[in-house]
C-alpha cells in the first residue's frame, strides 16, 4: 500500500502549515489554501481510486446512457436494423399523437391529484400525530406501513380490493352508496382516479415523515408566544407554523413532482395504461413504445420529454441541497 | 411527562392537564377509523389469502372468510416459481446493497475528507444522476447491457441498481462523514495510519448509524423495484418476485386466493425490515430533506 508511505511523511509535512487547523479551517483544505497542484499532491493515490471507481460506476451506468438518449431520440430505431436518422420528426409525431395528449394530460393531472392529496394528507396527520401520545406510536406505524410494499404489490392489492364483488363496492353498498358502484379499474371515466387513490394511499406515510421531521424543527415558543397573544389554531398555523416548514415544503415539491413524472410500477401493475389507454402516464407509454412496439427511437423521444419535464424540479432540488451543503 | 414528576394535588397541576385532555379525544375519534380504513387493503388481501378458491368462487370476494386453507399458498409457490423468484430478488437485493454501500462510502469518504478539486460539483452531480427520470435511461441501459453480454442476467440488474443509487447514497454519506471530529483524523494520521487504515479502522465504524439508515431504505428500494428488472430482464426463470408476481397475475387471473397469497409472500420480506429497522428506516427517508 503506497498510501502508507505517503502517510508516514506526512505528519513531517505538515509541521510547517501545523497553524492552519487553529485558523478555523478545520477539515480538508479550503479553497484558497494552497494551490491546486499542492493540494493535488496530497491526496493519495488510494483516494484518487475511492473516488474515481464509484464516479466511473455511475458515469457509464447513468450518465452514459443519458446522453445516449439524446441522440436516440432523433432517430428512427427498430433494435435490430441500423437506426435511422430522422431529425425531430419523433417530436413532430409526438404532437400528433392522440395517445401521447392523453398520457401527457393524465401526468398533469397525476401531478396535481398525486401531490394535493398526498401533501394535504401527509401535513394533516403530521400536525396531528405531532405530539407524543397514548397510541400515537401505532397511528404513524400503520400510516407509514403502506410504504414498504412495493408499488407493484400495491397495485395489486388494490386490483383485489377494486374487483366487481370486491371490498370497495361492498363497502360502498353497506354505507347505502350502492349507485356508485362500478367496475373500477374497467370504466374509462374512474380507472386513473382509482389508481391514484392507490398510490396516495402508499405515499401519505412518507410525506408525512418529512412534515413530522419539520415540525420538530419548529420554535415551539413562537406558537405558545402567539397563543398567549390570543392567536387561534388555524392562525397560528398559518402564520406561525407554515412559514417555518418553508425548507421542507420546497423539497416535498419537489420530490412529489420528480416521483409523479417517474411512477410507472403502480399503472402497470393495475391497468397498463388500459382501458383504452385512458390511464397511460407518459412512463407507461414510453415503456410501452420502447418494449411492447419496439420503437425505440420513438420511446426515446418521449423520454427527453420527460426529462425536459422534470429537470426544472430536479434544478431546484439541487439548489437547495448545495445551499443546505453550504450552510452546515 | 412533566405532569408526573410534579407532585399530586400541587398548584401547577391542572392546567398542565387541561391541554392533554382536550386534545385527545378528538385525536382518537378521528385516527382510530382512520387506522382502520389505512390497514383494511392489508387486511382484506391477509383474509382472501387464506381463503379457499369455492369460498370466494362461491361468496365473493368481500364476503367474511368460511373457510381457511393454505392452498393459495401453496399453489402460489408450487405452481407460480414463488421460490425461485424470491431467491432472485434476495440476492439482487443483498449484493447491490453491499456493493451501492462499500462504492458510495469509498466515494464519500474521499469527497469529504480530502481536498479534491470541484468536489461539490462532483457531489451534486453525482446525486442529479440519481434524481434523473429511469424513462431516460431504459433503452440505453438495455442496449449497453446487450452489448456486454450480460442481458437478462442477474449480474446486469446489480449493476444498473448500483449505478443508479450510487449517488444518492454518496450524498447522504458525504453529509454524515464531513461530520466527523477532525480530531480523529489528527491523532490517527500521528499514530503513522494511511487512507485505507483511516478508512478501516475510523470511518467505517464511526459511519454505522448512517450506513444502517441507507441499507434499510436501499433494501426496500431494490427489493420493489419492478422497471430495472423489466428493462433488463427476459426470461422468467431469472425475474424477482415484483416482475413474477404481474406474470402470475396472467397465469392465475380468476384465482384470487392464489395473487393475495403470492402479494403478501412479496410483501412480507420489506415488512420485516421495516419493523425490525423502524427506526433506521425513518431516519433514512429523512436524509436528503434536511430541513
Amino acid at each position: 500500500m503506497s498510501s502508507d508511505v505517503r502517510a508516514a511523511a506526512r505528519p513531517a509535512r505538515r509541521g510547517p502549515d501545523g497553524p492552519r487547523p487553529a485558523s478555523g479551517a478545520r477539515g480538508p483544505a479550503r479553497p484558497g489554501g494552497p494551490s491546486l497542484g499542492a493540494r493535488l499532491r496530497r491526496v493519495p493515490l488510494l483516494v484518487w481510486v475511492f473516488l474515481l471507481l464509484p464516479l466511473a460506476v455511475e458515469l457509464f451506468w447513468v450518465f452514459w446512457p443519458a446522453a445516449n438518449s439524446f441522440s436516440l431520440s432523433l432517430t428512427r430505431w427498430d433494435g435490430i436494423s441500423p437506426a435511422e436518422p430522422v431529425g425531430l420528426q419523433n417530436f413532430t409525431d409526438l404532437a400528433e399523437d392522440p395517445i401521447f395528449r392523453t398520457a401527457l394530460t393524465n401526468n398533469a393531472l397525476w401531478v396535481l391529484g398525486f401531490g394535493v392529496l398526498s401533501v394535504v394528507g401527509g401535513l394533516a396527520l403530521a400536525v396531528a400525530l405531532n405530539k407524543p401520545g397514548r397510541g400515537v406510536g401505532f397511528y404513524r406505524s400503520a400510516i407509514y406501513l403502506p410504504m414498504v410494499v412495493s408499488m407493484a404489490v400495491t397495485g395489486l392489492f388494490w386490483r383485489v380490493m377494486y374487483q366487481p364483488g370486491g371490498p370497495v363496492n361492498a363497502g360502498l353498498e353497506a354505507v347505502g352508496l350502492g349507485s356508485l358502484q362500478r367496475q373500477w379499474l374497467a370504466d374509462p371515466d374512474v380507472a386513473l382516479a382509482a389508481i391514484l387513490v392507490a398510490a396516495v394511499w402508499r405515499q401519505v406515510g412518507y410525506i408525512m415523515v418529512l412534515y413530522l421531521a419539520g415540525l420538530k424543527g419548529c420554535d415551539a415558543t413562537l406558537e405558545e408566544a402567539a397563543a398567549v397573544d390570543g392567536a387561534s389554531a388555524w392562525q397560528r398555523f398559518w402564520h406561525i407554523v407554515m412559514p417555518q416548514l418553508r425548507g421542507v415544503n420546497t423539497v416535498v415539491f419537489a420530490v412529489t413532482v420528480i416521483d409523479s413524472l417517474r411512477t410507472f410500477d403502480i399503472v402497470w401493475a393495475m391497468t397498463r395504461g388500459g382501458p383504452y389507454n385512458t390511464t397511460q402516464l407518459l412512463s407507461t407509454y414510453m415503456f410501452q413504445q420502447a418494449f411492447t412496439s419496439g420503437n425505440l427511437g420513438y420511446a426515446s423521444a418521449i423520454a427527453v420529454v420527460i426529462f425536459v419535464l422534470a429537470i426544472g424540479f430536479i434544478i431546484t432540488y439541487l439548489a437547495r441541497q448545495a445551499r443546505a451543503e453550504e450552510q452546515s | 411527562m412533566t405532569a408526573t414528576t410534579l407532585a399530586p394535588g400541587s398548584a401547577a397541576t391542572p392546567p398542565l392537564r387541561r391541554p392533554r385532555r382536550a386534545r385527545s379525544p378528538w385525536l382518537h375519534v378521528v385516527m382510530v377509523p382512520l387506522t382502520l380504513l389505512w390497514l383494511s387493503p392489508v387486511a382484506y388481501v391477509g383474509l382472501i389469502a387464506f381463503r379457499s378458491f369455492d369460498d370466494i368462487a362461491a361468496r365473493g370476494l368481500a364476503a367474511l372468510p368460511a373457510s381457511f386453507t393454505l392452498d393459495g399458498f401453496a399453489t402460489a409457490f408450487s405452481g407460480g416459481g414463488l421460490v425461485r423468484a424470491l431467491g432472485n430478488s434476495i440476492t439482487v437485493t443483498a449484493c447491490a446493497v453491499l456493493a451501492s454501500l462499500l462504492l458510495s462510502s469509498w466515494a464519500a469518504y474521499s469527497l469529504s475528507r480530502f481536498a479534491i478539486p470541484g468536489r461539490k460539483t462532483i457531489l451534486l452531480a453525482m446525486l442529479a444522476g440519481n434524481l434523473l427520470p429511469p424513462q431516460i435511461l431504459l433503452v440505453p441501459v438495455a442496449r449497453i447491457s446487450e452489448s456486454l453480454g450480460i442481458a437478462d442476467t442477474l449480474f446486469a440488474l446489480v449493476a444498473v441498481q448500483v449505478g443508479f443509487g450510487i449517488g444518492f447514497y454518496t450524498f447522504v454519506l458525504h453529509g454524515f462523514m464531513r461530520g466527523l471530529p477532525e480530531e480523529l483524523f489528527e491523532a490517527a494520521r500521528l499514530d503513522g495510519a494511511g487512507a485505507g487504515r483511516i478508512y478501516l479502522r475510523i470511518v467505517l465504524p464511526l459511519s454505522r448509524p448512517a450506513m444502517a439508515a441507507l441499507a434499510a431504505l436501499a433494501t426496500t428500494w431494490i427489493f420493489n423495484d419492478l422497471i430495472w428488472a423489466l428493462t433488463v430482464l427476459r426470461s422468467e426463470s431469472k425475474f424477482p418476485i415484483t416482475a413474477a408476481l404481474l406474470n402470475l397475475m396472467g397465469g392465475y387471473s380468476s384465482a384470487w386466493n392464489v395473487i393475495a397469497a403470492a402479494s403478501l409472500v412479496a410483501a412480507v420480506p420489506t415488512a420485516v425490515v421495516f419493523f425490525l429497522f423502524q427506526k433506521q428506516f425513518v431516519s433514512g427517508l429523512l436524509v436528503g430533506s434536511n430541513k
